[in-house]
């Protein structure tokens, strides 16, 4: 397609972009010892967490931000973040719905997150986490009655401290990466989920995230913990205000599938990607992992479509024997956004498979990177891994790249590595034109189209806001 | 329906339509043959609006507007419909949802209210039927994998459910099994209600043998050198084109 038609449609404003106006109870910039007391104090926390965040916060101030990733962004300077913010009415927690600020309850309604209506859609239950508090839980007494624990990890903290003791930091310890470091050490707040023996959770578990403070860094933390035999998928998505100033995310998520067990974990993200010149916007840098034990299975499926950069690689250590590993991914970058993301599947158990199906789609002046790593290890007997890993370029401005790692050191261990790079075609577009359609719903269906095998593992319904989602960010980026 | 006068036209800096004429009525059939290269198939992108084609003198009405100045997309939903040469695919994509996409595009733009999917579905089906293609195909992407006569029914499909005015068929016989061309043939006499308007590019008098036409050109050099009716195409079959460039020169 001709660049003019490109530029024409290149200026949609992010729909998401608004503020709210809530008195909050922020701490100044800065980060020390001291702050992390604070936090960890106004949390009301045991004397063992303080201690591992300070732990984790030693670890951090040792270390230094990663720089082989494929993006590039001026140094973030930390001590200009401020580590806490909640809002203020909400210091004790609402009981229920009823209790949580209407102005509060507007703002998801114009994310199109109406918390009541989802109440009443098939079985969702949602944790909102606005900024750093979580303000509504719903269905957790359904959820209780299967014995299912879903809640905010800092009231986890006071409820089931065994349990999160156990696993925090069990599956990404506190010193694995500078930002998981950084999460582990000034960590806000975040999902915790447990299921118990032998237990399917009887609904999709949800959380969507919200970031509102300005200069606020978000730190979610959030561990989900499946235990013999159970089931669980759960659902994140994302959408943050529009902001001048470049925001950070450093979360962490760490999932625990004991034998037998089985854990979905989905993500569609749309965070504030910034503007068309790629001022504002979010810098995503994310930790997730997950252990699989004897017979489990793990799936990461993932639609990532906002950012101004996004540094993410969901991934599986497949610890026991016959256990599975599965990513899926569609990221999109348009305008001048910047996507180094991917996975990293780690086999050391026998007949440990995992496949990888990662999804690509560049447009703008954008960059988008996959960056894959397998591992075999020599235990790892009789292992599988697919990988396929397709790119769509729309327009030639954009880039894509892909950077697979593969290391065996098992003679017996099966590695799949195919890779695509297409172009939406002139043709194509011309095709869709000669049939009624005009540029944008051509690109938006033909996207689609190559992402069907990665929509085809989300829930449902979010497959659909999926589908709408990479419609409305291609807006403004293609023709 | 249509009329084409002096029209010139360039591909790539090449001109390929060098001052053809043509006028079309409502309901009539007209055939186009030519040698290879001689701009039959730019002449319906040039009508279709195919970026990349460039108009550099004469003039296209289509029902009395200016066709020339409408988009791609503007004129498939004012009726005009391009049966490719050669269809392209859209991996992923199935048939059914573009089908719907472009049936609802189309209906929509002349006010018409979407479809709902059963009657839709009802209609999908009946041209697979008439198109001799199994209903399956509706699930699978757009093209994909298709054979090359799979491909040219699959255009049928289309031009059934898009019910256009002005309908452009570029060699859709080609590639044809013997069976296949009479269900085109008679897909495309089922279409002709007196006032649905066809041009046949072909390079096979058999077709027109199915669906008659009301007029046969010859395209040679960018411009119509001959037109005729019928027995112009009988005359081609027997003497090729030698003899009417020998005639132009
Ligand atoms: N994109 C292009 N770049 C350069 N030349 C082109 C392009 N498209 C078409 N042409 C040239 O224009 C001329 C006419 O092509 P066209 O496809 O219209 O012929 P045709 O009459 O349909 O031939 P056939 O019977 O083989 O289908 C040919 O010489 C062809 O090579
Ligand atoms: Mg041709």
């Amino acid at each position: 397609m001709s660049q003019e038609v490109i530029d024409s449609r290149i200026g949609k404003e992010y729909s998401a972009g608004f503020i709210t106006d809530i008195e909050s109870d922020t701490l100044p910039p800065g980060l020390d010892e001291d702050v992390i007391r604070f936090i960890s104090q106004k949390k009301g926390e045991p004397e063992w967490l303080l201690e591992w965040r300070l732990e984790a916060y030693r670890g951090w101030c040792e270390m230094e931000a990663p720089e082989w990733a494929h993006v590039d962004f001026p140094p973030v300077d930390y001590n200009a973040l401020s580590y806490y913010s909640s809002p203020k009415n909400m210091k004790d927690g609402p009981k229920s719905l009823d209790e949580v600020d209407p102005e509060l309850l507007a703002t998801y309604e114009k994310l199109g997150i109406p918390l009541h209506e989802q109440e009443m859609l098939a079985g969702v239950a949602v944790d909102a986490v606005f900024d750093s508090v979580s303000v509504a839980t719903t269905f957790r007494e359904k959820l209780a009655e299967a014995g299912v624990i879903f809640c905010p990890i800092s009231e986890a903290v006071h409820e089931y401290p065994e349990l999160v003791r156990k696993y925090l930091g069990s599956v990404v310890p506190r010193r694995d990466n500078f930002y998981a470091a950084l999460n582990s050490a000034v960590f806000s707040d975040g999902s915790f989920v447990y299921i118990p023996k032998g237990v399917r959770c009887p609904m999709e578990l949800s959380t969507y995230f919200r970031i509102n403070e300005a200069k606020t860094g978000q730190f979610e933390r959030t561990l989900i913990v499946a235990d013999e035999g159970s089931h669980v998928s759960y659902l994140e998505g994302c959408t943050a205000p529009m902001r001048d100033e470049n925001q950070l995310h450093a979360a962490v998520v760490e999932l625990v599938a004991l034998d037998d067990a089985k854990i979905k974990y989905s993500t569609v993200q749309n965070w504030y990607p910034g503007d068309a010149e790629g001022k504002g916007g979010i810098y995503n840098f994310v930790t997730k992992r997950g252990v699989a034990h004897r017979n489990s299975k793990i799936s990461w499926t993932q639609v990532e479509t906002g950012s101004a950069i996004t540094w993410k690689y969901p991934s599986c250590v497949l610890r026991g024997d016959n256990s599975v590993g599965e990513f899926y991914s569609v990221a999109l970058t348009n305008n001048r956004q910047q996507a180094d993301t991917g996975t990293k599947m780690i086999h050391l158990g026998k007949n440990t498979k995992s496949t990888i199906i990662s999804k690509g789609i560049s447009a703008g002046k954008s960059s988008n990177a996959y960056r894959g790593l397998v591992r075999m290890s020599p235990r790892a007997d009789g292992a599988r891994n697919y990988t396929q890993c397709d790119s769509l370029l729309i327009g030639d401005r954009c880039a894509a790249h892909t950077f697979p790692y593969i290391e065996s050191r098992n003679p017996g261990a099966v590695v799949e590595h195919e890779a695509t790079t297409s172009k939406v075609s002139d043709d194509q577009l011309y095709l869709c034109q000669q049939r009624g359609l005009d540029a944008e719903k051509a690109v938006s269906m033909i996207v689609n189209g190559f992402c069907k095998e990665v929509f085809r593992e989300l829930p449902m319904e979010f497959a659909v806001e999926a589908g709408k989602l990479l419609e409305v960010s291609l807006e403004g980026s293609v023709g | 329906m249509l009329k084409i006068q002096n029209l010139h036209a360039r591909v790539e800096g090449k001109d390929i339509l060098r001052g053809l004429d043509l006028q079309i009525g409502p309901g009539e059939v007209h055939a186009i043959m030519g040698p290879n290269g001689s701009g039959k198939s730019t002449l319906g992108h040039v009508l279709a609006g195919r970026p990349g084609y460039e108009v550099t003198d004469g003039s296209v009405t289509y029902r009395g507007e200016d066709l020339l100045a409408m988009d791609t997309e503007e004129r498939a939903r004012s009726g005009v419909f391009l049966a490719f040469q050669y269809p392209v695919e859209i991996p992923g994509v199935s048939n059914m949802e573009f089908l719907k996409a472009s049936v609802d595009a189309v209906r929509e733009s002349r006010g018409d209210a979407a479809l709902d999917a059963v009657t839709f579905m009802k209609r999908a089906r009946e041209a697979c039927k008439a198109a001799d293609l199994p209903v399956d195909f509706l699930k699978r992407g757009v093209n994909e994998g298709f054979s090359g006569g799979e491909k040219k029914r699959n255009e049928l499909i289309q031009m059934m459910l898009l019910e256009p005015s002005l309908c452009l068929l570029d060699e859709t016989d080609s590639g044809l099994d013997i069976d296949a061309l009479q269900v085109v043939a008679k897909g495309v006499n089922s279409l002709r209600d007196g006032k649905r308007s066809f041009v046949l590019v072909t390079h096979y008098q058999r077709l027109l043998n199915y669906i008659e036409p009301d007029h046969v050109h010859v395209l040679a050099g960018g411009r119509i050198v001959r037109s005729g009716d019928k027995s112009l195409a009988l005359d081609l079959e027997e003497r090729g084109y030698a003899w009417l460039e020998d005639e132009v020169a």
